[in-house]
């Protein structure tokens, strides 16, 4: 299985396609439903954001709570699709990665053949929103499959 | 041991381990999967996908995590025997006491908010559970929980049939669903189908359908083959695990009918993730409560 470093670069961009079993190491974002709201409105407002989004990867998730001498607890990813609206305005402000479970909308698979973005399926702010706040982790080795990708691949039939 | 501790004990193990007849399906996914794929891209990424899953479980097991983050809503069913004294007050407060206990020593998700519009404030500690109660015969109290996921809870659906569609009208119904639902409620999924009674009458008769042994099928021919003719239908819509695009995309289809009305045939699916977890303890007449 390839390995890549997060961020990703755009030649890394460039040599991954649907299906693509690849490991991700590095630091991304984590955040879901409510983190989007937030940050939308934000854009909307001209506001700055409290992270920069220039070629940040993403990660569609809500940890549960970490038991006792763990860094977190469960931590798979949630369905993608609730993110479809908002996710083409984030890809166009630089967000390169996405990491999440199930098909995207047209407007999300153009948004990431346009900004040669990547996103799979199955894998610092808000922290009101408990286990829906936006955090950064950083991951090692951690397993996708290339589900979109920059050259319009795509491992779901067109939706 | 008081019923409270017995809710808690089951909820507890429910969110790390699956039942053995769950497994077992998934299990049957991995090598069916691997026979019928033929090695196509959409097989091997579905059995990248069992394969995850399958060492997930593992790791959950091992580790005493939850095996996955979204711990579910408590959806909780009790029967309660027409003979049975327990009163109900305490066979409700024993249900609050278990659940919030599991919440808070099994490391679930807080995943419950106050009201659905507004400020869906999270209520911190999975609070309240959402209770059936219905009256069975005999003396026994039997109280069922699923922890049901919301990946797969945002594909339900209801269709309101028509009376002369037969079978081919329900097989349909369930195809369209499930191919709307694709990739998102975490395939290999469980299907729980209702038929009769009223609209919210399906809905509640396709979540019981959830909580049978997904090893028996019902107990009418006609139905169980009616499950066994749903299952290959959705077998063949071709989402496979994942939505990745393999030949099983569902573990089972359970079906709960009753009488309805001669001008409706109310239908109802639920879909239940691969983590299709539940909890079960029966109170007998005199024990501890």
């Amino acid at each position: 299985m390839r390995k890549f470093t997060l961020p990703l670069t755009p030649n890394d961009i460039a040599g991954m396609h649907a299906y693509d079993q690849v490991k991700l190491s590095g630091k991304l974002y984590v955040g879901r439903d409510q983190v989007h709201r937030l940050l939308f409105g934000m854009i909307e407002r001209n506001e700055e954001l409290p992270i920069s989004l220039k070629g940040a990867t993403i990660y569609y998730m809500g940890p549960s709570p970490a038991p006792k001498g763990m860094v977190i607890g469960a931590c798979g990813p949630t369905t993608s699709a609730r993110m479809d609206p908002f996710a083409p305005t984030l890809l166009d402000r630089g967000m390169s990665v996405i990491i999440g479970k199930g098909p995207r909308s047209t407007a999300v698979h153009d948004a990431i053949v346009r900004n040669k973005a990547v996103k799979r399926v199955t894998p610092v702010a808000f922290s009101e929103l408990g286990p829906e706040a936006l955090i950064e982790l950083e991951v090692e080795d951690f397993p996708v499959i290339v589900a979109i990708d920059s050259h319009g691949g795509s491992v779901f039939s067109r939706p | 041991m008081s019923l409270a501790e017995r809710i808690r004990d089951a909820l507890m193990h429910a969110v790390v381990e699956l039942d053995e007849d769950v497994l077992g399906r998934i299990e049957w996914a991995r090598k069916s999967e691997a026979e019928l794929g033929g090695g196509a891209v959409g097989s091997t990424a579905s059995l990248a996908v069992l394969d995850a899953i399958l060492e997930n479980l593992r790791i959950a097991k091992e580790k005493r995590l939850p095996m996955c983050q979204d711990t579910g809503l408590f959806l909780v069913f009790v029967d309660v025997g027409r003979e049975s004294t327990l009163p109900l007050s305490t066979i409700e407060e024993a249900i609050h006491s278990g659940c919030l206990r599991a919440v808070e020593q099994a490391y679930y998700r807080r995943s419950v908010v106050s009201e659905p519009v507004f400020e869906r404030k999270n209520t911190t500690n999975n609070m309240p559970p959402a209770i059936y109660y219905n009256l069975v015969d005999g003396s026994d109290v039997t109280i069922q929980i699923l922890l049901k996921g919301f990946g797969s809870e945002n594909c339900c659906s209801v269709r309101m049939l028509n009376p002369t569609g037969g079978p081919e009208a329900v097989i349909k119904a369930v195809g369209e669903i499930v191919t709307l639902a694709g990739g998102k409620p975490c395939p290999p999924i469980f299907i729980g189908v209702g038929l009769g009674g009223t609209m919210d009458r399906a809905a509640y008769l396709s979540k019981r359908a959830l909580l049978r042994d997904v090893r028996i099928g019902h107990r009418d021919p006609q139905y169980r083959k009616l499950e066994e003719d749903i299952l290959s239908h959705v077998q063949s819509l071709g989402i496979g695990s994942g939505g990745l695009g393999g030949v099983i995309t569902a573990l089972s289809v359970a079906i709960e009918a009753e009488p309805t009305h001669i001008a409706g045939m109310p239908l109802a699916v639920s879909i239940n993730c691969w983590a299709d977890r539940k909890a079960k303890v029966v109170y007998k007449e005199g024990e501890d409560a």
